[in-house]
């Protein structure tokens, strides 16, 4: 092979202009796209038909729905009090979450629903998500509202015996909602308080 | 009779305690409870000169205690009642959130941070040969993460990191 067919052959494999241009351009158009689409930690469910509303009781009675928390973000857990190890990690995540989130985190609101609502009466939710942080709201429903809740957020839950009681099966994600009501993200449970605080500062904006 | 016995029983005491000194139970701890909460775990690190497994544990605050694995499949969390947990010679192996745990059910009050928790740990031998452990657990409280007591200030990530 000459210097020269060499020449020629490293001339050919060099983009053109215009592919240059081309690949500036969409370099251009990607970066302009992730200014509009914002990027999450969580997994976003944004117009996905699950977890667009809920009726429950609160520990007082009240009944509580999404209308009530309008203009925060709301973290939404399932879980039940007898659980020594996700619930309460996750609740712990929350209460630093909010503290994450300085002022803002008074514009969050979380609520821990529980699947057990037969052994979760009002007194034990209540003391129980107080633990954690005040503000943080217990929520019920009967054994039906409860599947019903569920079944609208796509959760799974399960009672299951284990030697002298029995413990339950749940679907450990926390749901977000932006200040508007609409849910937007799942986040996982292995995810920590400051992946969750990014989402939600996000939200926030 | 009696003298005979309360020998045995002491010479026996005596050889399970020597037994004893293989097995280290470290950070022992309980969440604390609320009222009517009914259920709780204990978390600790065991070590074992030799191979063995931890097979049940008993407390005085609880009519049942059980051995406890929790795990995570597509995001569901599960909790089962394990037959054993294996301890390897000298490897340390953590019952913390997010994996082993001791389950104190069916209580009859509340756990109370500050308070200490007696356990009784049975373990059993390869060879079938089983020795007990006790341990005074420290109850921390309801919003602990699964960091020791003496790291767990705020913003600790260990909490959370699995």
């Amino acid at each position: 092979m000459t210097l020269e067919n060499t020449e020629m052959a490293t001339m050919k494999n060099r983009p053109s202009r215009r592919t240059l241009l081309t690949m500036g351009g969409l370099a251009l158009i990607g970066l302009s796209g992730c200014q509009r689409k914002m990027v999450f930690n969580g997994i976003d469910v944004s117009g996905s038909e699950q977890g667009r509303d809920f009726e429950l009781k609160d520990p007082e009675g009240k009944t509580r729905t999404l209308a009530d928390f309008k203009g925060k973000a709301v973290m939404v857990f399932f879980g039940f009090t007898q659980c020594p190890d996700v619930c309460p990690t996750a609740l712990v995540r929350a209460a630093e979450v909010k503290q994450l989130l300085g002022k803002d985190g008074d514009r969050l609101q979380v609520l821990f629903v529980t699947v057990d609502p037969e052994r979760d009466t009002p007194e034990v939710l209540k003391a129980y998500t107080a633990a954690f942080d005040p503000s943080f709201i217990g929520l019920y429903g009967d054994l039906q509202r409860t599947a019903e809740t569920a079944k609208e957020f796509k959760v799974h839950y399960e009672k299951v015996s284990t030697g002298s009681s029995y413990t339950m099966d749940h679907t450990a994600l926390t749901f977000v909602y932006d200040p508007s009501g609409k849910l937007r993200l799942v986040l996982r449970h292995q995810q920590s308080a400051q992946e969750f605080a990014q989402d939600l500062r996000k939200l926030l904006l | 009779m009696t003298s005979i016995f309360r020998f045995a029983a002491v010479a026996l005491a005596l050889i399970a305690s020597s037994a004893h000194a293989q097995i280290t139970v470290k950070d022992a701890w309980v969440r604390a409870t609320v009222p009517q909460q009914k259920a709780t775990g204990a978390f600790m690190q065991l070590q074992s000169a030799k191979d063995t497994r931890l097979v049940s544990a008993s407390s005085p605050v609880s009519p049942n205690v059980e051995v406890h694995e929790m795990s995570m499949q597509d995001n569901t969390m599960k909790m089962r009642q394990v037959p054993a947990v294996d301890l390897p010679a000298a490897k340390t192996v953590e019952l913390k959130p997010g994996g082993y745990h001791v389950m104190l059910l069916n209580l009859p009050g509340p756990i109370k941070e500050g308070e200490t928790v007696p356990l009784t740990l049975t373990f059993e031998s390869k060879a079938g040969e089983r020795e007990t452990v006790e341990v005074q657990a420290q109850v921390r409280p309801l919003n602990s993460g699964s960091a020791p007591a003496e790291h767990g200030g705020h913003g600790s990530k260990a909490g959370y990191a699995h």
